[in-house]
């Protein structure tokens, strides 16, 4: 794992996997899309609104990623203290609130026909609306500790704290709609099975997987952004100080 | 008596939430990259 610890050697292997997780994940996700909403059936009940799932779905699954996500790296960071660990927790912060986001709305469009409202305060809902919250918080944090001149490690450290904390939510918003009574129904996909026809899953699956694609490659570019800045603050600084020694 | 609303501008609405907002952070993404790439290409100059 140390391997990738040199930054140099991770822009190398960006250089060439962004374009690519980018340009196979639109493919991917555009078809998926086109295919949901033109190509795959009504659904009996649910009718013409079921083709909002294409979007719900991955959207719904990229949010909890993207966090697991962050508190598997923050917790990399604070133990192994590897130098990629908290800038890939950093770059998956702003995909992940971005896709909740549409998570939420989303569900609010899919809500309003469906069960005639817009929103309730259900365990699903809110424990995703707090998932987004949560989102806000890390970024403020993360914001703080790459601007902190002096004590910038301790609040990165507390930033990846946050990130570990926070995690707590992700099993609450996966058993919310068996613990408590819900409008949302219960998972129609779980590992090794599915409740779903394969009419409605394999253009769900094929939607996930372009989606997931391009919040890997949009984190790559967000992991250059930030090691870049970082290099270039760190050589000012550097020029700054022997300006004032001479 | 139900109130009978058209599926269709709900499913519009919601694939231009995820298809505009998914194009917009990828926009965001490699426009920041190449700014901060830029800038840190800059810091090199003597």
């Amino acid at each position: 794992m140390h391997g990738f610890a040199n930054p140099a050697r991770f822009v190398r292997l960006a250089r060439w996997l962004m374009p690519l997780l980018l340009g196979i994940g639109v493919a991917l996700a555009g078809a998926a899309l086109v295919w949901g909403l033109f190509f795959a059936p009504a659904e009996r009940l649910q009718g013409e609104t079921v083709r909002i799932l294409y979007v719900h779905v991955p959207s719904a699954w990229l949010g909890m990623g993207g966090w697991t996500a962050i508190a598997v790296a923050s917790f990399v960071e604070l133990v192994w203290r590897h130098p990629l660990a908290g800038i890939a927790a950093r770059a998956a912060a702003v995909p992940g609130a971005f896709f909740t986001a549409v998570c939420l709305i989303t569900g609010s469009l899919w809500g309003r026909p469906a069960w005639g409202t817009w929103w309730v305060w259900d365990g699903r809902l809110t424990s995703m609306l707090v998932l987004l919250f949560l989102y806000f918080g890390y970024i403020a944090l993360a914001q703080a500790a790459s601007g902190a001149e002096s004590g910038g490690h301790e609040a990165s450290r507390i930033a990846a704290v946050f990130g570990l904390v926070g995690a707590v939510n992700i099993p609450i918003i996966h058993y919310s709609v068996l613990w408590w009574n819900s409008l949302h129904q219960p998972p129609s996909i779980t590992i090794g099975k599915s409740a779903m026809a394969a009419d409605f899953l394999v253009p769900l699956l094929v939607a996930t997987l372009g989606f997931s694609l391009i919040f890997g490659g949009v984190v790559l570019a967000r992991m250059r952004a930030i090691l870049a800045d970082s290099q270039a603050e760190a050589r000012l600084r550097r020029k700054a100080m022997a300006r004032g020694a001479a | 008596m139900r109130e009978t609303l058209d599926p269709w501008i709900f499913v519009y609405a919601a694939y231009a939430v995820g298809v505009g907002g998914t194009a917009l952070v990828i926009a965001w993404s490699l426009i920041s990259m190449r700014a901060a790439e830029r800038r840190r290409e800059r810091s090199r100059e003597p």
